[in-house]
């Protein structure tokens, strides 16, 4: 397991794994934003650990296509179900999906305190976001990988992938947002949904491989 | 042990490609299938591996004990495509495929020394030719042990002398106790039984 770990991790940042595309993307988005909404500090403060959530959250969608179908076109996925009875298919993607989440999201919380001085944001609200941003990711590409799974044999699964996994991730999203603005915003609670962030992860990491798992049994062909 | 089929049969896209078709495999032997483009030599292969749903009969692997409890896990698969990414190096590759598949009895670099490919293991595998990937791949096959080699043309890409040295691997194999069901409209050099697809059915 620890071999397919950084075997994914290393073909993420080797040469056209795309790890640095959802950073761009990420950065793109951000960017943008303060010339959009225009020079109201105030109002950039205040809005700000909510567009760094949507723009991570739209980041991690980016590359969740490729989780499969990279290894469905040279032959990979085939002998990795087949691996079944060494390692259960659902570890498999469990392995799969932290890697990705290291080499392709990880980049994102890293980069979400320097963008998050760009929305004028002050230290324990970017310390916040970038925590939740942490705990909540994963939960991300858990689902994603489900998404992954059922659209690995569409050539373009891209899109129908982010529609498919799109409304699931927004309890993430939401408690996200929330305990990010508990920190800063005095009568808000942040332990709470931070911890439902945290049980959501959990939650995900085992339901996600799953029915991952079973979708990628079923949909060789 | 044994591998054996009974009046198996496939389908694909809801349409049955073959049906009856039927052998059994003890330890050393090899089958050899041959048929037609569109027969159904890929999708029995696929079958046999479970990854694809049979549409009918049985098909079961006896004495395989608790190393090999299912055809899954005693057999390699080696498909169309080499299952190696182009990215990373041939050892990586290799040694990947061994550290996920359990080793074998031989090394990575003894496997490419078999192969002929020595001394190019620190190539990405992407800057290899059609025939010298297709060598990489079957070096995969020698560094985890499995008794059921699944072969898929096997020997498509290969020179002349790749092909006489495979096939000397091939019997090499069959003589320590596995078994192969190669899938194939090129003779493969070895003594084989024959199921012939696309006559029956």
């Amino acid at each position: 397991m620890w071999s397919l770990l950084l075997r994914d991790i290393r073909l993420n940042i080797r040469a056209g794994g795309g790890a640095l595309t959802g950073v761009i993307f990420f950065l793109a988005v951000i960017a943008t934003i303060p010339f959009g909404v225009g020079p109201d500090l105030k109002l950039l403060a205040r809005i700000g650990p909510a567009i760094l959530w949507i723009g991570a959250l739209l980041a991690c969608l980016l590359g969740l296509d490729r989780l499969f179908q990279a290894d469905r076109e040279d032959g990979s996925l085939d002998l990795l179900v087949l691996g079944n009875d060494r390692h259960m298919l659902a570890l498999t993607v469990l392995v799969k999906c932290l890697a990705h989440w290291a080499g392709s999201v990880l980049p994102l919380v890293v980069a979400a305190p320097l963008l998050g001085l760009f929305m004028n944001m002050e230290p324990l609200a970017i310390g916040a976001t970038a925590l939740t941003l942490l705990v909540g990711t994963p939960a991300i590409t858990f689902i994603g990988a489900a998404g992954a799974a059922v659209a690995v044999a569409l050539p373009r699964g891209g899109l129908l992938i982010s529609v498919l996994v799109l409304p699931l991730t927004i309890p993430v999203l939401i408690f996200g947002v929330s305990a990010s603005y508990g920190a800063t915003a005095d009568p808000d609670p942040f332990l709470q949904p931070f911890l439902i962030l945290a049980a959501l992860t959990l939650f995900l990491a085992v339901l996600g491989p799953v029915s991952a798992a079973l979708a990628l049994r079923h949909g060789t062909d | 042990m044994r591998l054996i089929a009974e009046n198996l049969g496939g389908e694909r896209g809801g349409e049955s490609v073959f049906s009856g078709i039927g052998f059994a495999l003890e330890d050393g032997q090899a089958l050899v299938v041959t048929g037609p483009n569109g027969s159904g030599k890929s999708t029995l292969l696929r079958i046999i591996a479970g990854l694809l749903p049979k549409a009918e009969g049985r098909l079961l692997l006896e004495g395989g004990g608790d190393d090999f409890p299912s055809i899954a896990s005693a057999c390699h698969y080696l498909g169309h495509q080499n299952a190696m990414k182009t990215a990373l190096s041939v050892t990586e590759n290799l040694r990947f495929w061994r550290d996920f598949n359990g080793g074998g009895d031989s090394s990575v670099e003894e496997a490419l020394e078999t192969v002929g490919l020595g001394g190019i293991g620190h190539l990405p595998f992407g800057y290899l030719s059609t025939g010298q990937r297709r060598r990489a791949a079957i070096a995969k096959l020698l560094v985890s042990r499995r008794p059921l080699w699944l072969l898929d043309e096997p020997t498509a890409g290969l020179d002349k002398a790749s092909e006489e040295r495979f096939a000397g691997l091939m019997a090499e194999h069959c003589a320590g106790g596995g078994m192969i069901v190669a899938a194939t409209h090129l003779p493969l050099g070895i003594e084989a039984a024959e199921l012939r697809m696309g006559e029956a059915g």
